[in-house]
C-alpha cells in the first residue's frame, strides 16, 4: 500500500458514503411528500427531540416500519458516518505502511469522533 | 406553508446556495442559514442543524476529486483535525447554552468576515518555504501537482495553525457551517501551505470537523429531517452543477455579486439578532 493507493480509496469510500446517503435521504423525503405532501408546517419554533428520533434503537424501529422521517434520518446517519469512516480507513491505510505516527494520529481522531457520536446517542 | 411548498423552496435556496457556494469557494453552509431564518422564519436551530449536514454531504464529495488528484495532504489534514474535531465538540456544547440571539449575531459577524473576503479576492501566492523542525518531524512537507509536474513544499508554524485549527472547529460546531475560510487562513497563512493545498485540504477537513458536533446536534433535535431533507439534496446538487462549470464562469464578478448579498445578509442577521427577531 502506498500513498497514492491509499487516496484512492479514500476517494471511493467518500463518494460511495455521500451517494448512498443522498439516495437514502431521496427515498425517505419523496415517501414523506407523497403521504403528508398537503400538511401545513412550520419550524419558526425549536421543539427539543422526541427520544425515537435520536437514539439509533429508535430511528432503527421507525424505519423498519416504514416510518419517512426516520428513513431521512438514517441517511443523514450514514452521511454523518462516511467522515468516520473515512478517519478509520485512513488509520488502517497508515498501519499498513509501517507509518506508525500516522496510523496514532488517525486513531486519536477516531476516539474524539467515536467518543462524541456515543455520547450523544 | 404546506409541506410541499416548503421543501421544494427550501430545496431551491438551498440548490443556489450550494451553486454559488462551490463557485466562490465560501460554501453553502453560510447562505443556507440566513436564507433559512430570514427568508423562511426558520428557527436558527433547525437552520444550523440542516446546514451542518449538507456542509458534511459537499466537503465529502468534493474532497472525492481532490484526494484523489493528490491535491490535498491527508497528513496534514489527520493532524490537524485532532484540533478542529476538539473544537467542535466544544462548539456544539456552547450552542446549545447560547441564545438563539447571540448565535445570530456571532453568525453575522462571521458573514461580515465572508463578504471581506469575498471582496478582496484571493491572496497572492507566498514564496515556498523550508520545513521548520516541528514539521519536518511530523513529515508534514510533500509536493502537488503544478502545471504537470509535482512541486515541493514545506510547513512552518504548527502550533499556531493547530490553535487556529480549534478555533475554525469550535465556530464549525457552534454554527453548523464549514468554517473553511478559517481553515485556510490557519495553512495558508500562518503554516505558509500552498493555497490550493490549503483550500482541499481544508474541504477535506470539514466533514470530518462537521461529524464531531453532529452526535450532540442529533441528540439535542437540531438535525430535524424534514427541513435537513431539502437542505442537503439541494446544497449538494448545487454544489456538484457548480463545481462542473466553474471552469467557465466569471469568477470574478460572481465573487463580488455574492459579497454583496452576504453583506446584507450580515447586517440583517445582526440586527434581527439585537432586536430579538431572530
Amino acid at each position: 500500500m502506498d500513498d497514492h493507493q491509499l487516496e484512492t480509496i479514500i476517494g471511493q469510500l467518500l463518494r460511495a458514503g455521500v451517494l448512498l446517503a443522498a439516495a437514502t435521504v431521496l427515498a425517505g423525503g419523496v415517501l414523506y411528500l407523497v403521504r403528508h405532501s398537503g400538511d401545513r408546517v412550520n419550524y419558526h419554533s425549536f421543539v427539543a427531540a422526541e427520544p425515537d428520533t435520536h437514539t439509533l434503537t429508535g430511528i432503527v424501529g421507525s424505519a423498519a416500519h416504514g416510518d419517512s422521517a426516520a428513513i431521512m434520518q438514517i441517511g443523514l446517519l450514514l452521511l454523518v458516518l462516511t467522515p468516520v469512516a473515512r478517519v478509520a480507513v485512513a488509520g488502517v491505510g497508515f498501519l499498513l505502511e509501517r507509518d506508525r505516527l500516522y496510523f496514532v494520529v488517525s486513531l486519536i481522531v477516531l476516539v474524539i469522533l467515536v467518543f462524541s457520536l456515543l455520547r450523544a446517542t | 406553508m404546506t409541506a410541499l411548498e416548503f421543501t421544494l423552496v427550501v430545496l431551491a435556496l438551498s440548490a443556489l446556495a450550494g451553486f454559488l457556494g462551490a463557485l466562490t469557494g465560501l460554501g453553502g453552509g453560510v447562505v443556507v442559514v440566513p436564507a433559512l431564518t430570514l427568508a423562511l422564519g426558520v428557527d436558527m436551530k433547525y437552520a444550523i442543524g440542516a446546514s451542518l449536514v449538507s456542509v458534511i454531504a459537499t466537503s465529502s464529495g468534493a474532497a472525492a476529486a481532490y484526494v484523489r488528484e493528490g491535491f490535498s495532504s491527508i497528513r496534514i489534514g489527520m493532524f490537524l483535525e485532532i484540533a478542529t474535531t476538539i473544537g467542535a465538540i466544544v462548539g456544539a456544547l456552547l450552542a446549545s447554552r447560547v441564545s438563539t440571539h447571540a448565535l445570530a449575531i456571532i453568525f453575522g459577524l462571521v458573514l461580515l468576515q465572508a463578504a471581506y473576503l469575498s471582496f478582496k479576492g484571493q491572496p497572492q501566492e507566498a514564496a515556498r518555504v523550508e520545513s521548520d523542525a516541528l514539521a519536518k518531524r511530523l513529515r508534514m512537507g510533500g509536493a502537488y501537482p503544478v502545471a504537470g509536474a509535482r512541486e515541493q513544499y514545506g510547513v512552518r508554524h504548527v502550533p499556531g495553525g493547530f490553535g487556529m485549527m480549534f478555533g475554525a472547529g469550535a465556530l464549525s460546531g457552534l454554527l453548523g457551517i464549514g468554517s473553511g475560510a478559517v481553515k485556510v487562513i490557519a495553512m495558508d497563512r500562518i503554516m505558509r501551505i500552498p493555497f490550493k493545498v490549503s483550500t482541499t485540504t481544508s474541504n477535506f477537513m470539514i466533514g470530518v470537523t462537521a461529524a464531531a458536533s453532529a452526535g450532540l446536534y442529533l441528540k439535542h433535535g437540531y438535525i430535524n429531517p424534514h427541513v435537513a431533507m431539502p437542505v442537503m439534496l439541494g446544497v449538494l446538487g448545487g454544489a456538484l452543477l457548480g463545481a462542473k462549470v466553474l471552469v467557465h464562469a466569471r469568477v470574478k464578478t460572481l465573487r463580488l455579486v455574492f459579497g454583496v448579498v452576504i453583506l446584507a445578509l450580515a447586517i440583517e442577521m445582526i440586527v434581527n439578532g439585537i432586536t430579538g427577531k431572530v
